[in-house]
């Protein structure tokens, strides 16, 4: 029932959107209200912070507490909130630029913590706010306003970065795998640690046209061709794996959680003193 | 029932803000006010309050905005080269006036300077360091006994004006040892954000003060954001909006200057010759004017406790005096506040300089010099 959805969870009064025409955020900022909505979170528990760029701006148009911060620190903020507030349901939308360079130290120290919040990243392998410069996902070889003669940068797996920094549930999604995607938030913001969902995106007006990879339709029907399920994955080689890309759960881990853990130690501080 | 205690500086200002309600502690080690970060550690947990080490100075900056959002009274310690680094969610504080406590307990520099070695570096740094033009409110303490009142002061304030207010130290204060009487806490006053006590109210709306009313985290929905932003809180591009939100902005500290600045005067009904000081370096001033006095020296003392927004019409007045003929301004830097003495002084009297740059204090014997110069 989308159009309940936009009523409930869109403050529809906010919009339109910045977006482009085509671009897959709206896709994902999708997914998370049904997911929000699946799970029926009480909406005034529900805190959601980002960081600066086109992804970024979906904290706008959400319909919960909303915190729309600074470039790369969307995290930390959102370690202040959850410490502060355990009890809330914290969510950071972030964009590849903005979690994976300018923000990666927080990214991954709020892993190794694992602090209970929920990150699903819009990553579209660009920077689209400011017009097209290669970021930390853009593929070796692409090409950017600032990679005019190609990439050389290598490329990091988002999800890959935060499992080995301690992530204690990781997953990826699509613009073009809506219901999976869905299900992957739903399961992050369940799992009781840091978790991170990372949504491939399409931006058509940079990213495609940058690098003649078409508009919005053929950038999803490459999505739809080339994603492999990772339970799928984990049977296939490193060949047969060669130019797909992985989708579904990556890793999940039962481990003690931060604010958890500094409940045992506000006990011990008060024991010892009385 | 009020005890006294001996207590470091940093110490005190973590007694001081626990007993203004601080609960939640986000710092970076930094020397010299690490052991704010140590302190606070160890005390916060006991009154059910939080410590965080974060991974670096910027996101500790961030995690206090974060904790202060959903209501907590919050803190951060840094020196120097960690105050450069909080300046950019700093004016994300002043723009979401979001209230917080920033300790810049200052050393030697430029970049990493003389770690361990006392400086009044940072003064226009905690004016202007962060971009745009915002809001600032920074005091600086002169004892151990005003690290504990003084932090409590700027809390007290952070909350009355929604906006970040420095404690701006100095290694020569936040290192010192002394006795502090503290006071029983109901004797403290205590200062909470005014709440917007239904939902009929606008976010940012402000009353005749310039300051808007606090919404409880959890109840109704809002947005903040460091876009410039109307009354809702939501992003806008207008002129018009924008200009009066920077206005409302400046104007709800320059307009209640009054009831924010706090000085301390000195032997000022006769003084021909007035040190103007602040900070550690007020207390070689103050040991300088005594004995200038003894030997018969018209001398008296003029100290902003709050540095930002200066005290000018107070400065004004007493340089416009007909008695005084000179103002030595002495401080730990190679010239900053004097820039704002000479900017107000003007051509009522003489100003000469006192500054320190090679990390070691300006004694009593230095300034007891320059108040006997010839004029």
């Amino acid at each position: 029932m989308p159009s309940k959805l936009i009523e409930k969870y869109i403050r529809e009064d906010h919009l339109p959107h910045i977006w482009c025409p085509g671009c897959g955020h709206g896709i994902l900022m999708r997914d998370v209200a049904e997911a929000v909505s699946e799970l029926d979170l009480d909406q005034e528990k529900v805190f959601l912070i980002s960081g600066i760029g086109c992804s970024s701006r979906a904290a706008g148009y959400m319909d919960f507490n909303t915190l729309h911060t600074t470039h790369g620190r969307a995290i930390a903020f959102a370690e202040g909130v959850k410490l502060a507030r355990p009890d809330l349901n914290v969510l950071v939308i972030a964009g590849d630029g903005d979690i994976a360079a300018i923000g990666g130290n927080h990214l991954i120290h709020a892993a190794r913590r694992n602090i209970d919040i929920t990150v699903v990243v819009f990553n579209n392998d660009i920077y689209g706010m400011t017009g097209g410069q290669f970021s930390p996902t853009t593929p070796t070889g692409d090409f950017a306003t600032t990679a005019p003669y190609g990439n050389i940068d290598r490329p990091f797996d988002i999800a890959k970065l935060a499992e080995a920094s301690g992530a204690t549930y990781t997953a990826r999604g699509t613009a073009y795998h809506a219901q999976l995607t869905i299900k992957l938030i739903k399961e992050g913001i369940l799992h009781r640690g840091f978790s991170l969902i990372e949504c491939a995106s399409v931006c058509p007006t940079y990213y495609g046209r940058k690098n003649k990879k078409g508009g919005s339709v053929e950038l999803m029907t490459w999505q739809k061709d080339n994603c492999v399920l990772s339970e799928k994955a984990a049977k296939m080689t490193k060949e047969e794996l060669e130019g797909k890309l992985v989708i579904g759960k990556l890793s999940e881990t039962d481990l003690p959680e931060y604010t958890d853990e500094y409940k045992k130690i506000i006990d011990k501080a008060r024991g010892y003193h009385g | 029932m009020s005890k006294k205690v001996l207590m470091q500086g940093n110490e005190a200002v973590v007694e001081g803000a626990i007993a203004a309600g601080m609960r939640f502690y986000a710092g970076y080690p930094i020397t010299p006010s690490t052991e704010i970060a140590e302190q606070s550690s160890v005390r916060l947990p006991q009154v059910g309050g939080t410590f965080i080490q974060m991974e670096d100075e910027i996101s500790s900056m961030a995690a206090v905005i974060g904790a202060a959002v959903t209501g907590a009274k919050a803190m951060t310690a840094t020196s120097g080269p960690g105050f450069s680094l909080k300046q950019e969610n700093i004016g994300y504080a002043c723009i979401t006036e979001i209230p917080c406590v920033i300790v810049d307990v200052q050393r030697s520099g430029p970049s990493t300077g003389l770690p361990t070695s006392p400086s009044q570096g940072d003064v226009m740094q905690a004016r202007w360091g962060t971009h745009g033009d915002h809001p600032v409110i920074a005091i600086s303490p002169a004892s151990v006994s005003e690290c504990y009142f003084l932090a409590i002061r700027c809390f007290n304030l952070s909350e009355k004006y929604r906006t970040p207010v420095i404690l701006l130290m100095d290694e020569i204060v936040g290192h010192l040892r002394e006795g502090v009487e503290i006071p029983d806490h109901l004797d403290i006053e205590v200062v909470d954000r005014r709440l917007h006590t239904d939902k009929g109210h606008m976010p940012y709306e402000a009353d005749e003060k310039g300051v808007p009313g606090w919404h409880l985290c959890g109840i109704g929905r809002y947005n903040i954001t460091g876009l410039s932003h109307d009354v809702s809180g939501f992003p806008t591009n207008s002129n018009e909006v924008t200009d009066k939100l920077v206005r409302r902005l400046m104007g709800k500290i320059q307009n209640n200057a009054d009831d924010i600045i706090e000085v301390q005067e000195e032997y000022l009904d006769d003084a021909e010759t007035v040190v103007l000081c602040y900070g550690g370096t007020t207390r070689a001033a103050m040991s300088a004017v005594l004995e200038a006095r003894a030997a018969g020296y018209k001398v008296g003392m003029f100290r902003p406790i709050t540095v930002w927004p200066f005290p000018e019409k107070r400065l004004k007045e007493i340089s416009s005096g007909k008695k005084v003929k000179r103002i030595i301004v002495a401080e730990h830097n190679f010239g900053q506040i004097v820039l704002e003495a000479e900017r107000i002084v003007k051509n009522d009297c003489k100003i000469d300089f006192i500054g320190k740059v090679d990390g070691t204090v300006i004694t009593p014997g230095e300034i007891l010099e320059k108040i006997k110069e010839a004029e």
